[in-house]
């Protein structure tokens, strides 16, 4: 009786992530010794820092005063090539992604087809843009047509994937009973698998539409064509009016494609 | 005209599905197959269109054996069998017509369906199917839209749009509630007779069973243990079939719709004999 009524002293404690008490000190005391060691090597030009800083100052006061008219052709050139880069980009990515996410999608794909597309996926999504945009420009030269590429095989490491993925998780009961009318392959995918799987398709690639044009200006600055080589110009020139007046319609666009295609996903949900 | 001969499957996981089931359905007969969960006969059913691969034994619709069949052969036996499930699987996101045309994949082509241009005497046939099954006024709406009542009803109306000989139907009730149940039940059983269907009717309730089905089939651990009328199903069927169990005491208390104790459903059945 009494054990029930007394206010025994039981200890509770959230487990904790190492359990060994001198394991969990050791990590500790490693990281902080590693950070502090880690610090003293980072050796500080503060000469250098201050023209920096003088260089900044140029550069924002060059934002303030944005210069949209000297380099206007350039600037134009450079906007249209990259949102040419884009659309072009995404839709051969969008064509392409298809047949590789039906491929790769574990519930339809026999196993060899399955393993050869998400071995095309894997090895599209491993390799960073800005490293393929270099590969692409070494063998095609400058220009945006190395862009071009660069952005249609970033768009199937995207897309494909997570269309394989979202394939893989389909109601399979509609794909029975759609198979069950004697409907041929085609028909399957159209009916059953399509319907289940386009409003995710046309969500990702408006999603992609405003990945590419971001990347298609980061990609300008390695050889791959584009506003990203305008402005790679500009800022080796200095110019830092005519750099703010590129960066600002690079917003401008960004913020643009984001709210569209925000307005497209919402409208699917 | 559906003849099942020894069908045996063994899934690669080891288990035994079906252990040389045989079994035949005239033309026009409907018949209800009961048993416990995992008994086959969810495997039976789909072993007859082949989504699943039987692993032994052959099934013929009239004189043409479906095993064996592939590729365009198989696709046009199976739009004489219509199929109608347990959650309705009908396509979520199209309209209740295009779930109805769904029906004609195996008679149009590629093309003709990816533009949704199916020929006029398929879309009078949907039309005619939806009046029949009561959803005329329904046709535009999505089927993730509806009512599982309504849903099972456009179910039902996509297996008959095949113009099929037979009717596989897995476990049609199993998501409704009584009423409901019965109602679609109902329907089933009248639209087999007007048309003339074989049926395999898969079901869990074997008081519902009773009521509208002639002729059951009982399965246990993936043989038949009982084939004869539902009038037959006495408790010691009962247990042969489920195992031991309580059988005196009624199982439908719960309709108070049409109060019927299973001794009047007998009756019924038997005067419609």
């Amino acid at each position: 009786m009494s054990s029930v009524n007394e206010p025994t002293a039981r200890h509770w404690s959230p487990p904790r992530l190492i359990e060994t008490p001198w394991v969990r000190w050791a990590v500790v005391i490693g990281v902080a010794t590693y950070l502090v060691l880690a610090v003293e090597t980072i050796d500080v030009n503060w000469v250098r820092v201050s023209e920096g800083l003088a260089r900044a100052g140029r550069l924002f006061s060059g934002f303030l005063t944005p210069d949209f008219t000297t380099r206007w052709s350039d600037i134009q050139q450079g906007m249209i090539e990259s949102l040419t880069m884009t659309v072009t980009a995404t839709v051969a990515g969008v064509a392409l992604s298809i047949p590789f996410a039906l491929g790769a999608a574990g519930n339809l794909a026999p196993w060899w087809l399955y393993g050869f597309c998400r071995g095309v996926i894997a090895v599209a999504r491993a390799l960073q843009e800005i490293i393929v945009a270099i590969f692409f420009v070494a063998m095609f030269g400058f220009g945006p047509f190395a862009g071009f590429l660069t952005l249609t095989l970033s768009t199937i490491g995207f897309l494909a994937k997570l269309l394989a993925d979202d394939i893989e998780e389909i109601d399979p009961s509609q794909v029975e009973a759609i198979r069950a009318t004697g409907a041929g392959t085609g028909q399957v995918i159209d009916f059953a698998i399509a319907s289940q799987t386009i409003p995710r398709l046309v969500g990702l690639t408006a999603y992609k539409v405003d990945i590419n044009f971001r990347e298609s200006s980061v990609i300008g600055i390695v050889g791959a064509g584009g506003i990203g080589a305008t402005l790679n110009t500009a800022l080796s020139r200095y110019e830092f009016d005519s750099a703010a007046a590129i960066l600002l319609l690079i917003i401008a666009i960004v913020m643009a494609c984001e709210y569209v295609s925000g307005l497209i996903r919402k409208r699917l949900a | 005209m559906l003849r099942i001969e020894q069908l045996t499957k063994r899934y690669r996981t080891g288990d035994t599905a079906l252990r040389g089931v045989s079994l035949g359905v005239a033309a026009g007969e409907i018949i209800g197959l009961i048993g416990p969960s995992g008994a086959g006969k969810s495997t039976l059913i789909r072993c007859v269109n082949r989504l699943i691969e039987p692993t032994s034994g052959r099934v013929f619709l009239e004189e043409n054996e479906i095993t064996g069949l592939s590729g365009s052969a198989l696709r046009a036996a199976r739009r004489r069998i219509g199929m109608i499930f347990q959650e309705y699987a009908l396509v979520e996101r199209l309209s209740v017509m295009e779930n109805v045309l769904s029906g004609r994949l195996g008679y149009v082509g590629f093309w003709a369906s990816w533009f949704r241009r199916f020929p006029e005497a398929d879309i009078e046939r949907a039309l005619a199917l939806l009046d029949r099954v009561g959803l005329s006024d329904q046709i535009d709406k999505r089927a993730d839209a509806l009512s599982g009542g309504q849903r099972q009803r456009v179910g039902i109306a996509r297996a008959l749009a095949q113009e099929p000989e037979l009717l596989l139907v897995d476990e049609p009730t199993a998501s409704l509630d009584p009423k409901t149940s019965r109602q679609v039940m109902r329907l089933l059983t009248e639209l087999c007779t007007e048309r003339r269907l074989a049926a395999v009717v898969n079901i869990h309730d074997v008081a519902l069973a009773q009521m509208f089905l002639p002729r059951i089939v009982g399965l246990r651990a993936g043989e038949i243990v009982y084939d004869g009328p539902a009038t037959g199903l006495t408790p010691d069927v009962l247990t042969l079939i489920y195992g031991e169990e309580d059988w005196t005491q009624s199982t439908t208390q719960d309709d108070e719709e049409e109060a019927q104790t299973p001794s009047a459903s007998e009756d019924a059945i038997l005067a419609a004999q």
